[in-house]
């Protein structure tokens, strides 16, 4: 089956920096893929690529099967795409907007009605898209991404800023949208919950490279230590020393809030030893949790550094 | 790229951008009432009032309006005895002497009576212009020999006071005849008609300029441009929907602007109104491409602001809005008349109030139309939507 976007060692610098670095991609029909990373990573600047407003320094990019190049108007057709924070005329009317833009596509009055049910926007109809809150602002962007039916659909950070509420309504009309159509998605997000929820594929990237990428099942289970235990202790700063010396685990002290994290294999079989190893050391626990690794924690892992920093 | 004329596309971008001016009342009052307030205010300011009035401050004897009186009438008192010519005391403080004239228009002199140092008070604060005296000789004029509203006042009071010597001649005279003064009363001849066709222009240039590149500088800076051309929307048609819209409201600002200038003041078109719409056309084609070219690349609106301001303030200065560029150096005006509003405005000054026609205003027409084209291609050709 041939992929609906195919992206093969792509680099992309601006000035002095390698934003991209090398990147493949391969995004079948229906499937729901995420960009994870942090800001700076180079996500915005490779979904770019593959929408055609910037074109790589080398490397090759096919969507549908064909390159950008000489093949714009029918590309445009079957793509939606959403940029990051898009801000559109202020004083026209969600309905306005709507319309306007399915005039590009020759589409009518009643997929701009179908449109604003489906991102819930019906009692917005003739408000200015001036006043609309942010999150109702990145529904309307999901509806005009929406329009024309599109093969594939690339959000750039379609979350960013927003409520909890208003984040969980826009993962449910992705999900709507992935239960009732073939379209496949890329999405771009430094949020992991983001990327575990909406998406099948994540490639965790930084600093323009894929760090790791797979299913949530595969990223997680690569090595057999996928349980984390992550403490506090009475009094809050003890001597390093004490800690981390002759400990049975290795342990990564944060000095920052406070709080220690430990990789296991097994929580019933570990959990006993650790506390074993805190007795001893005459340490007290303040506060423990034992939860399954994150992709926070993988990328903690790989760099040092957290997903939202 | 070349594509089909998409008619759907082009008139859902249309209507969106006149919604989009529309919906803004200030952009409304800044483009269309600003303009006719404007035209309005210095027309009244610049055109010739129905009557002259000239402030002199009178030292006499005594400070009150009767003993002053009679100064006045021993020395103009000739000149004040033919029909209507009177002198009158208004109010406490005043002495009026009203002189009807057709031709020049209806003088009127008020002196005031008073001390030297108040009269000099007058004086600078402007209140009056010139001061008499009275000697044995006769009386003595006081007055800034820069001030041309003195000198003029001191004209038509010296020929008051020898008119009927018959020492010099003037409109107040007995030798003063039909012939030798011969006042302009040809449509076309005041402020107001130079000023309206410089508005007019002005109005265009601006509303192009702020209307277009503005527009489109913000639209980029908001990511909608980049947004807009991820879909199959034909570009030429955005910008053309931009410039049918500009034009549009160009001409409705125009012809009010027209409109209340021929209530208020009576301009009138002399010229062809073919010469007019053309010239008019081609004015709006050459500003709208000088926007796109100025806001093909940034995304800042400071920078846009700059820019837009490099490009107007010159040419509001220089191209004859307001006066006359003939005043300039010899050697720049062959420059400024190369210049997109002078071509304009000479255009459009041209129908208006020399009666230009067609021909005569054809270069200019060109000029524009060429310079419109040049610079909405290559604005086109470097133009920045991501």
């Amino acid at each position: 089956m041939t992929p609906v976007i195919a992206v093969k060692e792509v680099y992309k610098s601006f000035h002095t920096v390698r934003a991209v670095n090398g990147i493949d991609l391969t995004v079948h029909e229906g499937q729901f893929t995420a960009l994870l990373g942090p800001n700076g990573a180079g996500k915005t600047t490779l979904v770019e690529m593959i929408e055609g407003i910037q074109t790589p320094d080398s490397g090759e990019i096919r969507v549908l099967g064909l390159a950008w190049n000489g093949n714009e108007d029918r590309l445009h057709r079957a793509i939606g795409i959403s940029l990051q924070e898009t801000r559109f005329i202020d004083r026209l009317t969600v309905t306005e907007t709507l319309r306007l833009f399915a005039g590009f596509y020759d589409l009518g009055k009643t997929r701009v009605y179908e449109i604003m049910d489906i991102v819930n926007l019906g009692e917005k109809a003739d408000a200015y898209t001036v006043n609309l809150s942010g999150g109702q602002r990145q529904r309307l962007a999901l509806g005009i991404a929406l329009i024309n039916r599109p093969k594939i659909l690339l959000l750039d950070e379609p979350t960013t800023g927003l409520d909890p509420n208003a984040r969980r309504d826009i993962w449910s009309i992705l999900l709507d949208l992935k239960r009732h159509s073939n379209t496949a998605m890329v999405l771009t997000t430094h949020y992991m919950e983001e990327a575990e929820y909406l998406c099948d594929y994540i490639m965790i990237i930084d600093r323009g490279t894929v760090l790791r990428e797979g299913t949530m099942d595969q990223l997680l289970s690569n090595d057999a230590a996928d349980k984390i235990i992550s403490f506090s202790l009475e009094p809050p700063h003890p001597p390093r020393v004490d800690i981390e010396n002759n400990s049975p685990f290795p342990i990564h002290w944060h000095p920052g809030n406070s709080r220690g994290t430990i990789t296991v294999s097994s929580v019933e079989a570990d959990l006993p030893v650790f506390f074993d190893f805190i007795n001893k050391r005459g340490l007290r626990l303040k506060n423990m949790e034992c939860r399954r690794r994150t992709l926070d924690d993988l990328f903690t892992g790989m760099t040092g550094r957290r997903l939202d920093e | 790229m070349s594509r089909p004329v998409r008619l759907k596309q082009f008139s859902h971008l249309t209507i969106a951008h006149l919604k989009e001016i529309s919906r803004q009342p200030a952009v409304l009052f800044w483009g269309i009432v600003f303009p006719i307030l404007l035209a309005i205010g210095l027309g009244l300011a610049f055109t010739r009032d129905a009557e002259t009035v000239h402030n002199i401050g009178v030292v006499a004897d005594g400070d009150e309006s009767p003993s002053t009186l009679s100064k006045l009438e021993a020395q103009f008192g000739k000149a004040a005895a033919k029909p209507n010519r009177e002198f009158r005391i208004r109010g406490p403080e005043m002495i009026e002497l009203a002189i009807a004239d057709e031709k020049l228009g209806d003088i009127l002199y008020l002196f005031e009576p008073g001390s030297w140092e108040a009269s000099i008070t007058g004086l600078k604060q402007g209140r009056i212009s010139m001061i008499m005296t009275f000697t044995d000789n006769g009386p003595v004029y006081h007055f800034d020999p820069q001030n041309p509203a003195a000198q003029l006042a001191w004209l038509r009071l010296s020929l008051l006071a020898e008119g009927e010597s018959g020492s010099l001649k003037g409109p107040e005279t007995d030798a003063y005849t039909e012939g030798e003064v011969s006042p302009l009363e040809l449509p076309g001849t005041r402020y107001i008609d130079f000023l309206v066709p410089g508005l007019v222009s002005m109005t265009i240039m601006m509303s192009c300029m702020w209307g277009i590149s503005y527009g489109m500088i913000d639209k980029r800076s908001r990511k909608l441009l980049r947004r807009m051309v991820a879909t199959p929307m034909v570009r030429s048609h955005f910008l053309a929907a931009l410039m049918v819209v500009r034009i549009f409201i160009n001409t409705v600002e125009s012809a009010l602007l027209v409109f209340f200038a021929w209530l208020i003041f009576d301009i009138s078109i002399q010229g062809s109104p073919w010469a007019l719409i053309i010239v008019f056309l081609a004015g709006n084609i050459a500003f709208c491409g000088i926007a796109v070219f100025t806001s093909s690349r940034t995304a800042n609106t400071e920078v846009g602001n700059g820019v837009i301001n490099a490009v107007v303030m010159p040419m509001t200065l220089l191209s004859g809005v307001f006066f006359s560029y003939h005043n300039f150096p010899e050697w720049s005006i062959v420059i400024i008349e190369k210049l997109p509003l002078t071509l304009l405005v000479d255009g459009i000054r041209g129908v208006f109030t020399e009666g230009a026609g067609l021909a005569q205003t054809a270069p200019a027409a060109l000029g524009l139309f060429l310079i419109g084209t040049v610079f909405f291609a290559a604005g086109l050709k470097i133009f920045k939507w991501h």
